[in-house]
């Protein structure tokens, strides 16, 4: 019985994870955390569906295509709205990352109704693999080496690269890197990018495990948040962490206590975190100054 | 703030004889409006006045004190579960049970206050959201609360009168509104809500001048939540009926978006875009029935959207508006208010002036409170 419910609790926390990551490495660039995530990714999710059903195209051609959308539909979001907001106090930027997030809500009901629909993925969430005791469903096995991957990519990202180690010096002081030659406008730009396709992967990844709809990302997206608040908003690793964290502690809480309030839970621990250590499990804290 | 040489002047509830007539305008206005509109209309604008009294208390939230919630539906949807219990299982008169729900809701304001101590804004934004969908749950949950089925509120009266018709609502809900709506004026420019701008302004800078942070920052929240409880009573009146599915994040959204649409800060600012909102919301599932837009609407969608998701386009507008607030006036309509105001006045003082005199008076406009260079953090002086 645990091991089958960790691994149900990691596939689920492998999500939470990727939409954790993706929320804190824009996060730590702007001070504010992007709501319009996940319906970027529900969107760049529906572009793929349009593709494979649309137009016949093969699964590595609609996910690469739905992959490049996200990543312009980051960069686009960022360049032509959020860098124009006048007066970028984090109440506005907060406010404006909602409103766009409702447009985008707003578009994709328009555009695809509330109708739930099966998401084509060349691997199913009903065909189990067996190792030792444990079934796994074959989608979970691809969803967790598929986000571990991506996040092992990610950091090698972040630590080897030069363009990494810009966006790094831009979280960390965006004056300083500037005055040091990054071009932090379009470091900006990139890193919004950047977490929308780790948002996007996320999307494809839950679409074939429930049906695909205009909600698609509403509650991976507050897990996400819960991930990132249980491991700090500001640590990328803690991010992560958190969201396999969450995605166990859920599934435990499921399996032994109480299946109907399992979603609650997630919201229980953000405030009990919040109340003992209102910067996260893994994240130093830091002091405010006048 | 319009600031005066004298305290006692400052801190009246309204400033001169000119406020008194536009009042007594209003609400004769007001008393005769149900006589003169159809019956659906008058549905619509209690809708609406529902959503002024949420926007009423978000701005004491949002707007004064300077903090987010994202969870307003939860206190909606907390008001309009007591009213209606208490209604049900105490069989309480209606008056009492409504002043019960905005007591109960103030009182979970005042426990959703205590992490918002400790809390700024991101971390605050995610804890509301989370009471928000929490509440819905744990009443979806519950077969108390009639779960996802919902409850059906039962007949209530006023006295002797029954409250069935939308005329008689009429009456109670906006009269409830204009009540609420002075309430809300007295406290903002009294000392509480000095105390509240003082924390929105700098915390630090507040506790130092002697504001208690900590009692006016719970106080905030729980007036705030005692305004969106009122309003789920009065909801739950109008509606004769209440589900979780009521009282979704959406919603929250919406309440948020209303008070930034209108202004932060400003109450006259904050009624309209309640007024605003409340009528895209009701009328989102009817887009098509607009005159002339609507049949445009309609075909557009055929050809490029879909016909069936045409009233996601009342999330599309509310989002835009939220985006072109931020992005063009983040003072919103009453920041437009402001600059309308410089405008004409401006223009007033060009055409007496004499000439010559021309640019030092256009200077002058600009140093008013309508300047585009104006700190949006500036206490409001439309309030007044």
């Amino acid at each position: 019985m645990l091991p089958q419910v960790i691994a149900g609790g990691l596939s689920a926390g492998s999500i939470y994870a990727l939409v954790a990551l993706a929320l804190v490495i824009t996060y730590k660039t702007t001070g504010v955390p992007n709501f319009a995530q996940g319906e970027m990714a529900m969107v760049s999710a529906f572009v793929a569906y349009v593709l494979m059903t649309d137009f016949q195209t093969g699964f590595f051609v609609a996910f690469t295509v739905a992959l490049v959308f996200a990543f312009i539909l980051g960069v686009g979001f960022e360049a032509v709205i959020l860098r124009r907001v006048r007066n970028p106090s984090h109440l506005n930027l907060l406010v404006v990352t909602l409103g766009f997030q409702l447009a985008l809500f707003g578009l994709a009901g328009w555009k695809w109704g509330a109708e739930q629909r099966q998401f084509p993925f060349p691997v199913s969430p009903n065909e189990a693999l067996r190792i030792g005791d444990v079934s796994i469903s074959t989608l979970g096995v691809a969803t967790i080496s598929i986000s571990v991957v991506l996040m092992v990519g990610v950091f090698a990202f972040f630590r080897f690269t030069k363009l990494g180690v810009a966006m790094q010096a831009t979280q960390q002081d965006s004056m300083a890197a500037r005055i040091n030659g990054v071009p932090t406008r379009r470091v900006v730009g990139l890193t919004f990018g950047m977490s929308s396709v780790i948002g996007a992967v996320a999307a494809l990844l839950m679409a074939p495990l429930i049906t695909l709809d205009t909600t698609l990302m509403w509650d991976p997206l507050l897990k996400g948040f819960a991930a990132a608040v249980l491991g700090g908003l500001n640590a990328p690793v803690g991010a992560v962490l958190g969201g396999y964290l969450l995605g166990l502690i859920e599934n435990l809480f499921g399996a032994y206590v109480s299946v109907e309030v399992k979603s609650a839970v997630a919201f229980l621990i953000i405030i009990l975190v919040l109340c003992f250590r209102p910067s996260g499990l893994f994240a130093r804290h830091h002091k405010r100054k006048v | 703030m319009r600031s005066t040489q004298d305290y006692y002047a400052d801190v009246q509830l309204l400033r001169g004889r000119g406020a008194w007539i536009k009042l007594a305008i209003l609400l004769v206005v007001l008393i005769v409006l149900p006589l003169v509109l159809p019956g659906y209309r008058i549905f619509t604008v209690n809708y609406m006045a529902i959503f002024v009294i949420v926007g009423l208390g978000m701005n004491i939230l949002v707007g004064d004190t300077g903090q987010v919630s994202l969870g307003h539906a939860g206190f909606l949807a907390i008001g309009a579960y007591t009213t209606v219990l208490m209604m049900t299982e105490l069989s309480a008169p209606f008056p009492l049970a409504l002043l019960v729900g905005g007591v109960v809701t103030a009182g979970f304001g005042f426990l959703l206050g205590l992490p918002a101590l400790r809390l700024q804004g991101p971390y605050l934004a995610i804890v509301t959201l989370g009471f928000g969908i929490a509440v819905t749950q744990i009443i979806g949950h519950s077969a108390f609360f009639g779960g996802h089925m919902g409850l059906v509120v039962p007949d209530a009266t006023l006295g002797p009168i029954p409250l069935s018709g939308d005329i008689s609502q009429y009456y109670v809900i906006v009269g409830t509104t204009l009540v609420l709506a002075l309430c809300a004026r007295n406290l903002s420019v009294t000392r509480v809500g000095r105390a509240f701008r003082a924390i929105r302004d700098s915390e630090i800078a507040a506790a130092t001048m002697g504001v208690d942070v900590a009692y006016y920052k719970t106080l905030s929240f729980a007036l705030s939540a005692a305004f969106a409880g009122i309003a789920g009573g009065l909801l739950a009146l109008m509606t004769g009926f209440i589900s979780p599915g009521v009282f979704t994040f959406l919603l929250s959204l919406m309440f948020l978006a209303m008070v930034v649409f209108g202004g932060l800060g400003s109450i006259p600012g904050a009624v309209l875009g309640s007024i605003v909102m409340g009528y895209l919301n009701l009328e989102m599932d009817a887009f098509e029935e607009l005159p002339l837009l609507g049949p445009a609407l309609e075909s557009f969608s055929a050809r490029f959207m879909s016909t069936a998701g045409l009233p996601n386009v009342g999330w599309v507008v509310t989002g835009l508006l939220i985006v072109f607030t931020i992005l063009l006036e983040p003072r919103g309509l009453h920041g437009v208010w402001i600059r309308v105001g410089a405008f004409i006045g401006g223009r007033r003082r060009d055409t007496d002036a004499p000439v010559g005199a021309s640019a030092g008076s256009g200077a002058g406009s600009g140093a008013g409170p309508g300047g585009p260079g104006a700190d949006s953090s500036d206490p409001p002086a439309g309030a007044s």
